[in-house]
């Protein structure tokens, strides 16, 4: 297996939020996990794992009161986080872009679909009005709009669920960046929509070699448009797999809990076994593994000492004392093997 | 098989005026619902499917007189809904309740959990007064809260829990139906799976009947014994789960299954993908509904709306409404659009 290069690597990032009464919300907390030229990585996580603040993280649009503590986010070996927003600013949008779960909220209403996408023209690469009107006609035929030239004067709310989301596309991509950050980008369409926007984005990907970072709740989205997968909960990475180890032989004990609680519309299931309790508010962390107190094995040191994220096997990284030597539990619960 | 029918949908029709004018007159209608026939047996879970805007839930709301059907008839338990004066609908909404999608929006917010029971519970006058937080005690319980938890306020809670509070609220005054609009869908899936266990062992002990509303297949695939699959306020096609998962006909409920994303990367599936979007339901399409989109159109699809029918190779009970349901079968009658490509020509 040759050493594939990376585009992104992501280093023990933290980013937390900082409240009035002086308490500190750890929203990410020591997520590490690398991007391969080209590939697709999913960030999975239920609400409140810290997968969208992540995302926004290595864009830095973090705002106060929150703020990315330590870490490092190195785009082509340099350390994003060191980079001021001048800096940055020619990042976004040129080299990495982001598209967002809702199009409406995320486009601006006063402004028309043409406007917004050749702004990024205007900035990034200071083309004139005639040619970056050119370029947007380009771009919007290019992620499937028909008749551009009408659509380039119409305004967001002219626009269905599914065309909104393929303007935000269009702007993402409008400088054909080499990697993109997609935030949800189908969790507020229909399936059938959704369907069109994955594979347009698949398409797009191959065409213009790019490396995307997928953030999703869906393991079925997962599934179909990641090479890598890294699962979250409670702003820590708990497991680090190639997309079929993930999803053929998961080893922490919270991706085999999703994958039992998932209702699936493919085969037909006797019952599901949900993961008991919920995930714990921020106020009251466990000390110990996150996810001891609704882990079936949870031992005493579980609950007391925090695991780190360990290499098992080629490229698997998983963050749990059953995989470790020092294991007291029961040594059945390591048999996940399908 | 005798089963007892429980509810009876007829030819139900849900239009909306739009007003507009200088006088504010009815310009228009959106057809939320049109000609929607089916019915519910006792003890089963029936959901009905589809996309935003294909008359799912206002279906689920007309049923209940949320909103007045504007036609057609509601059967249930052998008696006319739509025609009950209000206080006589009041007591038969005892039997029927529902639970919404958003449970942050469907509670009170300055009413404490002992509150928001005790009201349903006032309301139908099921329980008497002195047995009522006996009662409430027994619910929290049920739904896998604790009873001192009845005191506090609906922001205490988090969004499982709250959806509990809302099977709560339903199952307080012992209804014989519950309409679950969404009811799972806010929810992660770790939660999700949780009231979804709850909801089938509620079924199994109090001999509940649910209308199961929700565009997520893989939890109507887990719930329902039978489907009914709606495409811009009609049914397109009815059956058993089987059917519907295992021999689906209607090309709209092909796509839609294929369009699933599956939890398995083994699985490299032969997608259907559908151009364009679902029509408005102002002006839907002449002819068969989904023909703006269906990828087996032909010029009678554009004039004749297609009834449900069942053909020889389905199952008794298994209806879709297409013109060519047996053509497409055999593979007489071929796709007329390309199934592939995502950039929609104009």
């Amino acid at each position: 297996m040759g050493k594939e290069e990376n585009i992104l690597s992501v280093k023990d990032l933290q980013t937390s939020f900082f409240i009035d009464d002086g308490s500190e919300v750890k929203a990410v907390d020591g997520v590490t996990f690398d991007v391969p030229k080209g590939k697709t990585i999913g960030i999975v996580g239920e609400s409140g794992s810290g997968k969208s603040i992540t995302a926004l993280s290595i864009l830095k649009l973090i705002d106060n009161p929150g703020k990315i503590k330590g870490g490092q986010i190195l785009y082509k070996g340099d350390n994003l986080v060191d980079y001021n927003e001048r800096k940055m600013r020619k990042i976004r949008g040129n080299q990495i872009s982001m598209i967002f779960q809702e199009p409406m909220t995320s486009l601006n209403p006063t402004y028309t679909v043409g406007e917004q996408i050749s702004e990024s023209y205007k900035i990034h690469q200071g083309l004139g009005k005639k040619e970056s009107k050119r370029k947007v006609i380009e771009m919007l035929k290019l992620v499937g709009i028909p008749s551009p030239e009408k659509r380039i004067d119409q305004y967001p709310f002219e626009l269905s669920g599914g065309m909104r989301q393929r303007v935000m596309i269009a702007m993402a991509l409008a400088c054909r960046p080499e990697m993109l950050i997609a935030d949800e980008p189908t969790t507020a369409l229909d399936v059938t929509i959704q369907a069109q926007i994955l594979e347009l984005i698949k398409e797009l990907q191959d065409e213009l070699g790019m490396s995307v970072i997928m953030i999703t709740h869906d393991l079925g989205v997962v599934a179909e448009t990641c090479d890598y997968v890294a699962v979250m909960y409670c702003g820590k990475v708990v497991e680090y797999a190639d997309v079929r180890t993930l999803f053929k032989n998961p080893r922490h004990p919270y991706t085999v809990g999703l994958l039992n609680s998932l209702p699936r519309s493919d085969v037909d299931q006797e019952e599901l076994i949900p993961i008991k309790g919920t995930v714990p508010s921020p106020d009251e962390m466990p000390t110990g593994c996150r996810f001891a107190p609704r882990c079936p094995f949870a031992t005493e040191k579980c609950h007391n000492e925090l695991p780190e994220l360990e290499q098992i096997g080629l490229g698997e990284q998983i963050r749990c004392w059953i995989y470790t030597d020092e294991w007291t539990g029961d040594p059945e619960v390591k048999v996940y093997e399908p | 098989m005798n089963r007892k029918e429980l509810l009876k949908v007829e030819n139900l029709k849900q239009y909306f005026p739009i007003k507009g004018g200088i006088f504010g007159r009815t310009i228009n209608h959106v057809k939320a619902v049109d000609d929607v026939t089916f019915t519910v047996y006792e003890g089963e879970t029936v959901s009905i499917v589809g996309e935003s805007g294909c008359g799912k839930s206002t279906t689920g709301r007309a049923i209940l007189r949320l909103d007045e059907p504007t036609d057609g008839k509601v059967e249930f338990n052998g008696e006319d809904i739509v025609s009950l004066s209000k206080s006589k609908l009041r007591r038969t909404r005892k039997d029927m309740q529902i639970i919404f999608q958003d449970p942050y929006a469907s509670l009170n917010p300055r009413q404490t959990v002992r509150q928001i029971l005790n009201e349903a519970m006032e309301i139908q006058n099921v329980v008497p007064r002195s047995e009522r937080n006996d009662r409430i005690a027994e619910l929290m319980e049920t739904v896998g809260l604790k009873p001192f938890q009845a005191d506090r306020f609906p922001h205490e809670f988090s969004g499982g829990q709250r959806q509990r509070i809302g099977i709560a609220r339903a199952l307080s005054v012992d209804p014989k139906l519950i309409i679950c609009d969404e009811a799972v869908s806010a929810l992660d899936v770790s939660i999700q799976a949780q009231v979804l266990n709850l909801l089938k062992k509620f079924q199994r002990e109090f001999n509940l009947t649910y209308l199961f509303i929700s565009h997520d297949l893989g939890v109507v695939r887990h719930i329902s014994d039978r489907i009914i699959v709606m495409y811009l306020g009609k049914i397109v096609e009815i059956g058993d789960k089987d059917s519907i998962f295992k021999n689906p006909q209607h090309p709209y409920t092909k796509a839609l299954l294929s369009a699933i994303p599956v939890p398995d990367p083994d699985i490299k599936k032969n997608r259907i993908i559908l151009k364009g979007d679902v029509p408005s339901p102002i002006d839907p399409p002449e002819g068969c509904r989904f023909h703006t989109r269906c990828p087996f159109v032909v010029d009678k699809c554009r004039s004749v709306s297609p009834e449900l029918e069942t053909r020889n190779h389905m199952k008794k009970g298994h209806q879709a409404a297409c013109h060519f349901i047996e053509e497409i079968h055999s593979g007489e009658h071929e796709a007329t659009r390309d199934l592939r490509n995502v950039r929609q020509e104009s």
